[in-house]
């Protein structure tokens, strides 16, 4: 569905995409996993075709979005960052006229409109103006307009960030309702939980360059250890204690409010350091994560 | 798997109908100001009428250009009206369709063009003008301010006139960040000073000469002109009726070109 080779995006003397390749295929699951600036939205814009890209090779449907814009763009589906829908008109009134945009009749987007209305839990919000709904509706709403064109890949850049949790989760099974029917999903996110419950591969990108690739598994067994140890000893401490127990498990991140031990048995190194006198004011043992492979590759942490 | 050339073949409508649907989709937005739009287009010229043509009317009883002064300032006080409408229109409506409503954003994610957001947004003003520019008219005819039964031509050419103003303003809001008080110098500086040294409520030759060169350079005074010879008959040389329209024509033509340039620009950045 997308082949770019070392595709770049200046705006100006700055890069904000520094040549990157990567495939997506067909029914595919594939997430961008990194910081705010790491060039996920230039990136999304420019396979979405609403951004000339500077160098490089980039195919989306066969095709280059830099000539043949309009006919990629008939087929995907797009939810941008930053939600645009049209405030002066009534919910469904959004999607009716999204759909008028790719040639659907009137029928069409009207029959269209109530069925994705009642996928996005929106049918009794039908004649609702759009400013008093929710950020979760909202968003809802701009994901059920990405879908007005049967989209045959959906671009969804940072599809949760800034809702609470619970709409966060309802927003998570709509996601993964339209994975399971075989819709290709393309989507950036700096939640390593997010990446991990809806990407079946990731890259991870920083600085408009990409760190590594893989399944959220590979990536953490790659870069990670099965186990990490977190123990806090205070701001002041972490690093005086930090360099008396420097031999404990394979290899640890020193953080200003506590430290990381990475290991494939997070228990025993917490009882060895116990052992030596070092009583943390409070210790955790959890399994690793993306957040750190991220840490890993950058030595920074992906939500500031 | 759907091929390029079914892709292609899908894409077909939007490609001609795109500008259609972006200006249906502007009527149905319209819907929320639609009251405003009506009742402004039916107090304006009653306002005006009232005002100008009948109260200054009467302190000038010799009229102006040998006719009475209603029908002399009648082409002017319809293009103004369309022309001030069409500077609003340039500006507020533009810069908001990229910054705050983001809607030109929206309609490019999908087939439409650049040119089609365009194309729609202005046959979209162009029946809106064509209503309000009637409804003045109809007032018009209902004083008695419009001798000429070729009085009708003055719509299409308060229409170009608006274009002529709108177009360059487009160009320019359409690049702009930000409103930091631009619009309002705008209004202050270019659209009032052409409104009071355009010809309007005097002959051009009665501004002093070193103020002229405002007309000249004012689509409302090439409007206004040209208006008056289909509304009432004023005698004017051939060349300059054909200077007129050529320079509305310019001016939009010109504008609109910008207008595209500056949405491509921002659109694909
Ligand atoms: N239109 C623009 N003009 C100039 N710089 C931009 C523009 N858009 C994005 N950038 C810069 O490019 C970098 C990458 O931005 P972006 O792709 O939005 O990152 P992300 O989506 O990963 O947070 C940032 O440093 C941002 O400031
Ligand atoms: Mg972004």
């Amino acid at each position: 569905m997308i082949r770019a080779e070392n595709i770049a995006k200046k705006y100006g003397d700055f890069v904000a995409v520094d040549g990157i390749s990567f495939e997506v295929q067909r029914g595919e699951s594939f997430g961008l996993l990194g910081p705010n600036g790491a060039g996920k939205s230039t990136t999304m814009k420019m396979i979405a075709a609403v951004s000339t890209r500077t160098s490089g090779n980039l195919e989306v449907l066969g095709m280059d979005p830099n000539t043949d814009g309009p006919a990629i763009r008939s087929q995907l589906g797009v939810v941008p960052q930053e939600d645009n829908l049209d405030q002066e008109l009534r919910v469904r009134e959004n999607l009716i006229t999204y759909g008028r945009f790719f040639g659907m009749s009137h029928a069409a987007v009207a029959k269209r409109a109530d069925e994705l209305l009642e996928f996005a839990q929106l049918t009794d919000r039908a004649k609702s103006k759009v400013e008093p709904l929710s950020g979760g509706m909202k968003r809802r709403l701009t994901i059920a307009r990405s879908l007005m064109n049967d989209p045959q890949m959906l671009l969804l850049d940072e599809p949760t960030t800034g809702l609470d949790p619970q709409a966060r989760h309802i927003l998570w099974d709509r996601l993964f309702r339209l994975k399971e029917q075989g819709t290709t999903l393309v989507l950036t996110t700096h939640y390593m939980d997010e990446a991990e419950q809806l990407s079946d591969r990731i890259v991870v990108v920083d600085k408009g360059a990409i760190m590594a690739e893989g399944s959220p598994a590979q990536l953490i067994r790659q870069y990670s250890s099965k186990e990490v140890l977190e123990v806090r000893y205070g701001s002041d401490k972490n690093s005086t204690v930090a360099k008396s127990i420097a031999d404990v498990g394979e290899r640890q991140e020193i953080l200003p409010d506590r430290i990381l031990i990475y290991s494939d048995n997070g228990e025993r190194d917490l009882a060895e350091i116990t052992k030596r006198g070092h009583h943390p004011m409070t210790s955790l043992v959890r399994r690793s994560s993306l957040e750190d492979v991220f840490l890993r590759l950058t030595g920074r942490s992906l939500v500031e | 798997m759907t091929s390029v050339a079914d892709i292609m073949a899908d894409a077909d409508k939007p490609r001609r109908w795109g500008w259609w649907y972006v200006t249906e989709l502007r009527l149905r937005e319209m819907r929320g100001y639609v009251s405003y739009v009506v009742t402004s287009s039916f107090a304006n010229p009653l306002m005006y009428l009232l005002a100008l043509g009948i109260g200054l009317a009467n302190l000038i009883p010799e009229g102006m250009d040998g006719v009475p002064f209603l029908v002399f300032v009648a082409p002017a006080l319809l293009m103004s009206t369309i022309l001030t409408i069409g500077a609003e229109e340039g500006m507020y409506p533009v810069l908001s369709g990229f910054k705050w409503h983001k809607i030109f954003f929206a309609i490019h994610a999908t087939p439409v063009t650049p040119g089609q957001i365009v194309g729609g947004f202005l046959v979209h003003l162009t029946i809106r003008f064509t209503f309000t520019a009637g409804v003045f008219f109809g007032f018009l005819i209902l004083f008695g301010a419009v001798p000429l039964a070729s009085g009708w031509v003055m719509i299409p050419i308060s229409i170009l006139g608006a274009f002529s103003i709108l177009t360059p303003l487009g160009a320019y809001a359409a690049r702009l960040e930000d409103d930091t008080g631009q619009f309002a110098l705008i209004q202050r500086l270019v659209v009032m000073p052409m409104f009071l040294f355009s010809g309007t409520f005097f002959p051009l030759s009665q501004v002093p000469d070193w103020l002229e060169w405002v007309g000249w350079v004012s689509p409302l005074w090439h409007a206004t002109q040209l208006g008056r010879t289909f509304s009432y008959g004023a005698i004017e040389p051939m060349w300059l009726s054909a200077t007129h329209l050529v320079v509305l024509v310019a001016y939009s033509a010109i504008g609109g070109y910008f207008m595209h340039r500056s949405f491509v620009a921002r659109l694909t950045k």
